[in-house]
């Protein structure tokens, strides 16, 4: 039970107004562009205009000419220094800076730098590479063919193959699935987008030669491990290097992985003794770093005729590009993609994936999403539909049938996961109220008579989030805990400190209305400081909805050590014994006489002016939380969409999403974080792919064709809550910052295939563009 | 992002901007709002040694009714045109039209002139002046001359003006009684160029006859295209659903569009017929008010 604290604590359940959002809205944000340091100078990257070539030269001569230039580096310079690879964030290398081919369209080839910006982008023209164009694989099907081109000749193994990965049990899943009187499949392609956050990625690099320390102001989500990255990789004493992150503008995963404009930065700086910056274009940013999904999977399901499911084979291909960039936890190289058995009780599962290299950018990172989940849940929700459409009976029903019931958490998968709480009934039926579904089934069957096209379309997705147990997770070796440094002044006052780092998040308030929570102080008299390693405690950073889950146990962990002591204090004031006191948020009281109390206030002054004896000063706590489990968040999305059949125009009419992130911290926060992901699911379900031609050439590496949905394309959504507490977690709370963009995407297609079905039409692939919907029409003979 | 560098010159007066035109020959450019000239030179696809800037000359922003006509200045903003109530009444193809060109903030800067002077097939406007049958005025160092704008567009970004003319006005005749018109556009989402685009001008007589018809297609082929198939067929009979139907069917003929990421060519015909169909049907709607 959490306590109920009053709008002047601002505890959890108040929607307090977001404390970043007045510098933000004053546009006083510091960003890393913002960060001018005296004698800065400025590097810009080359990039190849060739997916696969043999780099047969590289002249810097002119480029050397150009006033203002100071130096311009190769890889082969980077050679010399041992630093022309990288480690990616999984198990395997990439190139900082081109040395003998390059691998995709984009690729870094030299880095310039020059006093300034325009400097530096004239000289970038004139560095002239001499390529040799080699055979091109674009598609992931043919990357095993006999005669496909062998990408990586820096490995042993002479293959495109990363790696084969499986979980479950393939016999009983094989046997299930034939004796199955019902079967469906569905082939689904979660195409590759990219988080494409505001600000692009860039930094500072300052390296001061009379200290011998590193700065680095950097677009990253995870301070701490880059800083270690950069002190394992680069050699330099981790002390001696500082990373700060600043204001952050979004990064969906996309700043997670260490970027070779970083590492050329560094490099220059080292060299050169002055600070230099370095900033992504919008198309570097869309063209060359972390990309997101790309995965090719089959969903098989055996089920009964009645609609009971008996098992779930699921087959993909993963398409990692150049490098295999995923960042990810090392136990697990398709992510968490095992969870696709999502919200039903699959007594047998199956599930296997292969990675292979393309002439592609490097990646897979997670957009808002625990490693795959997105996937895993979009592949699960679109089977489950492919299976309605089989029994002829409402995906509504079929999903009611086949839940898994909350009397049987923490439930087992047969994959291997432990979910913690769950009532995904409940969810399900507040989404079809709110949806009046029944009226939309009955105005759907009345359009369909008069040659209208509506569909409704239903996705209940269960999330993992949270990452992770020590046990279980870790990062390049480093265990996924999270942590956070309290310290309460002498005035009662409060500065509180985590590993984690906002990116929009709102974590300036929510984790000071954790501590006002726990310690009764006033979310108005705490700071929230993330993103500077020197001061902050090490974490692993803010990604997969693990900030509330894991840095918000850490918080309230380290908030119950303070208060723990400031019980001593209270007892030693009112000279009564420590189980004579009662707590209410905000102060200690004698048991039955209220007026004898001491607020955190007292004791906080007390604990550096009149401690009991023999007790050490000051009043904090660090607290490093090692979850015992993940959390599972869920909910019911419901998207009704309208069709013009004279254009193939769809149009989202409706949207309702009923979400269960367990106890909510500030629930105007939370539904902003639901309304960003809906949009971007939005964008994903229906304008978003990074494509290439045969020749590997990037198509959509800008605004004008990767295209970001507005007010005007997005509907209203509805949203709704149920609360189910996660039963390990201090406070209750599950994490939801991913969910709209891991549970919507199906159900905008599933409200399209809805729509159509009738047609016979059983999947279409995202992005379903006016166009596709058109060929689809014109094919039924819908239209001419 | 960062263009070449270039010299910039701030001429106050029209003959001034055209000695400047004429001194620094093709390697100047005339920058109006900058919406097309500018990103061009941050992808390095357009370098122009000199850049006139035209937006300090007087009295070139205008929008009246005059001696038969609708005169538009050459470097009258779009978001003016929007909110100008003469063409929100009197010439409501032209506010359609407007009004789904870019965003606020582009539409606050972009200019009429710059929209034609441009060249881009994509771009909305010459669609609709060519439904209207507008003319184009160019000065230069001997003065005015007059371009129908059936003969203004010539290829991919080029127009017949000559290099050292400015784009100074958009005349349209201002349409008899019975008249109206629409323009259609299918975009990926707000602020993105047509996928296809129609506008249409009709006047009809008392009985619903067609006495003239204008047909404009954006971003259906390498220049705006006007339908003059459809036009040819339309003149002269009663608009009914059948004939529309034909005609509609008729314009798509005259596309010829490419397939792109916004569609397979055979998609952007389809589009073209049904968005001509609801053109005109609104053009009549708009007539008979
Ligand atoms: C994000 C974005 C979205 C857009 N979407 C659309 C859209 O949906 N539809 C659409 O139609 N347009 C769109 N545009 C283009 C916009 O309308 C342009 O502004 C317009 O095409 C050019 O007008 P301008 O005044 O900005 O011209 P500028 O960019 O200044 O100039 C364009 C060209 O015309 C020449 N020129 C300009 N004025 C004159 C003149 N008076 N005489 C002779 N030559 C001249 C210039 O030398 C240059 O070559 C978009 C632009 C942006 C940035």
């Amino acid at each position: 039970m959490i306590q109920q604290t009053s709008p002047e604590i601002g505890g959890m359940g108040h929607s307090v107004k977001r404390k970043e959002d007045r510098r933000f809205i004053q546009g006083k944000g510091n960003y890393v562009d913002d960060v001018h340091l005296p004698e800065m100078v400025y590097g810009q990257l080359v990039r190849s205009p060739y997916a696969h070539a043999r780099i047969k030269n590289i002249n810097i001569e002119n480029a050397k000419q150009v006033p203002g230039v100071l130096a311009v580096i190769t890889g082969d310079d980077l050679a010399k220094a041992g630093l022309a690879w990288m480690p990616t964030l999984f198990f395997d290398k990439q190139m900082v800076l081109a040395t003998g081919k390059v691998l995709f369209q984009a690729q870094e080839v030299a880095f310039v730098v020059a006093e300034d910006r325009y400097a530096a982008a004239d000289a970038a023209e004139l560095v002239e590479v001499e390529y040799e164009e080699l055979p091109v694989l674009v598609d992931p099907h043919h990357s095993l063919d006999a005669d496909a081109p062998i990408l990586r000749e820096d490995r042993e193994q002479k293959s495109n193959h990363i790696f084969h990965w499986e979980v479950g049990d393939r016999l009983a899943t094989q046997k299930a699935i034939e004796e199955s009187l019902v079967k469906a499949k569905v082939d689904a392609v979660f195409q590759r987008c990219h988080p494409a956050p505001l600000e692009t990625c860039g930094c500072v690099a300052d390296f001061n030669t009379a200290t011998g320390r590193l700065t680095v102001w950097l677009t990253s989500q995870a301070p701490h491990a880059h800083r270690t990255l950069f002190a394992l990789v680069g050699g330099i004493p981790e002390n001696n290097i500082r990373v700060i992150s600043p204001d952050i503008g979004g990064g969906f995963g996309n700043k997670v992985p260490i970027y070779p404009g970083y590492v050329c930065a560094i490099v220059a700086s080292l060299k050169l003794g002055r600070p230099v910056k370095w900033i992504e274009t919008r198309s570097e940013n869309l063209q060359s770093t972390g990309f997101a999904r790309d995965y090719h999977m089959t969903a098989e399901i055996g089920a009964d005729p009645d609609g009971t499911v008996k098992a779930l084979r699921v087959k993909t291909l993963a398409d990692h590009g150049a490098f295999n960039a995923a960042a990810q936890p090392t136990k697990f190289p398709a992510g968490l993609f095992s969870i696709c058995t999502g919200s039903y009780q699959f007594p047998n599962a199956f599930c296997e994936v292969d990675g292979v290299y393309t002439n592609k950018a490097p990646g897979g990172i997670a957009y808002r999403c625990s490693f795959r989940v997105t996937e895993a849940s979009y592949l699960i929700e679109r089977a489950m539909d492919v299976l309605a459409y089989e029994l002829k009976t409402d995906p509504a029903e079929l999903r009611l049938k086949n839940f898994i019931p909350p009397e049987k958490f923490p439930y087992q998968t047969p994959l291997g996961w432990s979910y913690d709480s769950g009532n995904y009934r409940a969810a399900m039926d507040k989404a079809l109220e709110m949806a009046g579904y029944r009226e939309l089934r009955k105005e759907q069957e009345e359009k369909r008579k008069k040659g209208e096209l509506m569909g409704i379309g239903v996705s209940s997705f269960t999330e993992v989030v949270g990452a992770g147990p020590s046990h279980t997770f870790d990062i390049v070796g480093i265990k996924m805990f999270d942590s956070c440094e309290i310290r309460i002044h002498p005035t009662g006052k409060a500065i509180a400190r985590l590993g984690t780092k906002s990116q929009g998040q709102g974590h300036e308030t929510t984790f000071p209305q954790i501590i006002a929570q726990e310690l009764g102080i006033p979310v108005a008299d705490i700071t929230l400081e993330e993103g500077d390693t020197d001061t902050a405690p090490y974490g692993l950073g803010t990604y997969a909805s693990r900030s509330t889950p894991v840095a918000g146990g850490a918080t309230s962990m380290a908030s119950r050590k303070i208060r723990e002591k400031a019980r001593k204090i209270a007892a030693h004031l009112l000279e009564v014994s420590e189980e004579d006191l009662e707590w209410e948020p905000g102060k200690f009281f004698v048991k039955g006489a209220p007026s004898k109390a001491k607020t955190i206030q007292d004791i906080a002054f007390a604990a550096y002016t009149n401690l009991p004896a023999g007790m050490e000063a000051g009043l904090e706590a660090v607290h490093y939380y090692d979850p015992p489990n993940l959390t599972f968040p869920f909910g019911t999305y419901i998207c009704v969409v309208d069709i013009d059949k004279g254009t193939g125009e769809i149009k989202v009419r409706r949207f309702i999403a009923v979400d269960d992130c367990g106890n909510i911290i500030n629930p105007m926060i939370v539904e902003g974080q639901i309304h960003g992901g809906l949009t971007e699911g939005l964008g994903i379900a229906f304008m978003q792919l990074i494509s290439y031609d045969e020749s590997g050439n990037v198509q959509g590496g800008n605004f004008m064709d990767y295209l970001l949905p507005t007010a005007v394309e997005t509907p209203n959504w509805e949203t709704g809550k149920t609360c189910t507490p996660s039963p390990h977690h201090p406070i209750g709370a599950k994490g939801v910052g991913e969910s709209p963009n891991v549970g919507s995407p199906a159900a905008f297609v599933n409200a399209v295939v809805d729509a159509l079905s009738h047609l016979g039409v059983r999947h279409i692939d995202m992005p379903i563009t006016p166009w596709k919907v058109w060929q689809i029409l014109k094919e039924k003979g819908m239209a001419e | 992002m960062i263009p070449p560098s270039f010299e910039y010159l701030k001429p106050r007066t029209v003959p001034e901007a055209i000695s400047l035109l004429e001194e620094h020959g093709e390697n100047a450019k005339i920058l109006s709002g900058g919406q097309s000239l500018i990103p061009m030179m941050k992808f390095r696809l357009a370098r122009p040694g000199w850049l006139i800037d035209i937006n300090h000359i007087p009295n070139l922003a205008y929008i009246r009714e005059e001696g038969g006509y609708l005169k538009i200045g050459g470097l009258t903003r779009e978001a003016d045109i929007e909110s100008s109530d003469l063409i929100r009444s009197k010439f409501p193809v032209l506010h359609d039209t407007a009004f789904v060109i870019a965003d606020p903030q582009v539409r606050n800067l972009a200019t009429i002139g710059g929209n034609l002077a441009h060249a881009d097939p994509a771009n909305d406007h010459p669609a609709t002046m060519l439904a209207l049958g507008a003319q184009v005025v160019a000065t230069g160092r001997r003065g005015e001359r007059i371009i129908p704008i059936e003969e203004f567009f010539v290829s991919i970004f080029t127009t017949a003006l000559q290099h050292d003319e400015i784009l100074t006005e958009i005349r349209v005749p201002v349409p008899p009684p019975g008249s109206g018109g629409a323009y259609f556009k299918v975009e990926r989402k707000v602020g993105d160029f047509a996928t296809a685009a129609v506008a249409a001008q009709a006047t009809l007589d008392g009985q619903g006859v067609c006495q003239g018809v204008g047909i404009g297609m954006t971003n259906v082929g390498p220049i705006p295209i006007k339908a003059r198939t459809a036009e040819g067929f339309l003149k002269g009979k009663t608009l009914t659903e059948i004939t529309i139907a034909e005609a509609s069917r008729l314009a798509a003929g005259d596309a010829q569009p490419s397939s792109d990421s916004r569609g397979p060519a055979e998609y952007k015909k389809a589009l073209v017929k049904e968005l001509t169909k609801r053109a005109i049907n609104r053009a009549i709607e708009r007539a008979r008010q």
